[in-house]
């Protein structure tokens, strides 16, 4: 029984935690969001630059993505690896 | 919730103890395509390009090369190849989804392989441009209390740069497979009704993970490999640039 509580705890913790970790995605959406809003001024500002613009748009994005990215792979091993990682310690 | 598997490369076989694995089976197969889509498009050259194919070499290699000079300058036309050869590897890995193979970017070791190679070569560029001791010296940059914090944005570099390739096809991968399971489970629920083997067709995954597909596969792809050699680019051009200081 004490076993299976201790399970039952870390299937849980793992479950919450890759849950938890996920909430970094709100940092990268907003900051792409306004970054692509930027980047609609600017265009429309000056239309003749739009190429530029938007291949700096797709890196600075690509670049803010990466906090976002991070919680991703965390919530990754928090799923796959942890539980089995810390079930053969019991 | 039974149907639902997100997994690893498969391991084939033991050579030696090593395992084989899908991603290393699965990049050769692309090395090979790209091996190649090179000899046929550079088979018989002309001077005066009578053929497409030649046309669709000469444009693949003037668009690289403006790219490099655009973004490292005259002096560095000599990462052509290397960038092209990034180019090309990690686009075409990563397009492998389409076919439904395993695309060896979705494992991670590919990715950082190629960025401790880039990681190596920034270093390199570093210490040529300012000597071993300048390059030790730069990490002291603006005073010794920031030793710390500068080898960690060292470090940082490479596995920022794996992860980001690597997380974008993963999760392309595992919000594909979560959304057909989830529409297998709403076509049994929504069409279940229908008579015999009608009602155990999944109706529902035609064509709406295509749209998925699109962006996730094709997209993201194309994206993540322009986005890596961009930042390859950048840092070695950035590191070579040093010396001014």
């Amino acid at each position: 029984m004490e076993i299976l509580t201790a399970k039952a705890i870390i299937m849980a913790g793992c479950a919450v935690g890759a849950g938890l970790a996920l909430i970094a995605g709100i940092g990268p959406g907003i900051g792409e969001g306004y970054a692509v809003g930027k980047a609609c001024e600017a265009i429309g500002r000056q239309p003749e630059c739009k190429s530029s613009v938007t291949s700096t748009m797709i890196l600075g994005c690509a670049i803010a993505e990466t906090t976002g990215i991070y919680g991703f792979v965390t919530g990754l091993l928090l799923m796959f690896l942890a539980p089995n990682l810390f079930l053969g310690k019991l | 919730m039974d149907n639902i598997s997100i997994s690893g490369a498969k391991i084939y076989f033991y050579l030696f103890g090593v395992p084989i694995t899908e991603t290393q089976i699965n990049s050769l197969i692309v090395t090979a395509l790209l091996f190649g889509l090179c000899l046929f498009l550079t088979h018989g050259l002309k001077v005066r390009p009578t053929s497409k194919r030649q046309l669709v070499a000469e444009w693949i290699v003037e668009k690289v090369t403006n790219l490099v000079r655009d973004n490292m300058g005259e002096r560095f036309l000599g990462f052509v190849p290397f960038v092209a050869a990034i180019l090309g590897l990690s686009a075409c890995s990563s397009l492998l989804a389409l076919v439904a193979m395993y695309p060896p970017t979705a494992d991670l070791n590919t990715v950082l392989g190629w960025a401790l190679l880039v990681f190596v070569m920034i270093t390199y560029y570093k210490i040529r441009a300012n000597g071993p001791l300048g390059y030790l010296k730069g990490f002291t940059e603006p005073i010794f209390v920031f030793t710390p914090f500068n080898i960690l944005g060292e470090i940082a570099t490479p596995v920022s740069m794996a992860f980001r390739h690597f997380g974008n096809i993963v999760s392309g991968t595992v919000i594909s497979a979560l959304v057909y399971a989830a529409l297998a489970s709403l076509s049994t629920v929504l069409l279940g009704w229908l008579p015999g083997v009608l009602g155990k067709i999944p109706f529902l995954q035609i064509g709406i993970p295509a749209v998925l597909s699109i962006y996730f596969d094709l997209f993201s792809s194309c994206m993540q490999a322009f986005i890596f050699a961009m930042l390859t680019m950048l840092y070695i051009a950035g590191a070579a640039n040093t010396e001014e200081n």
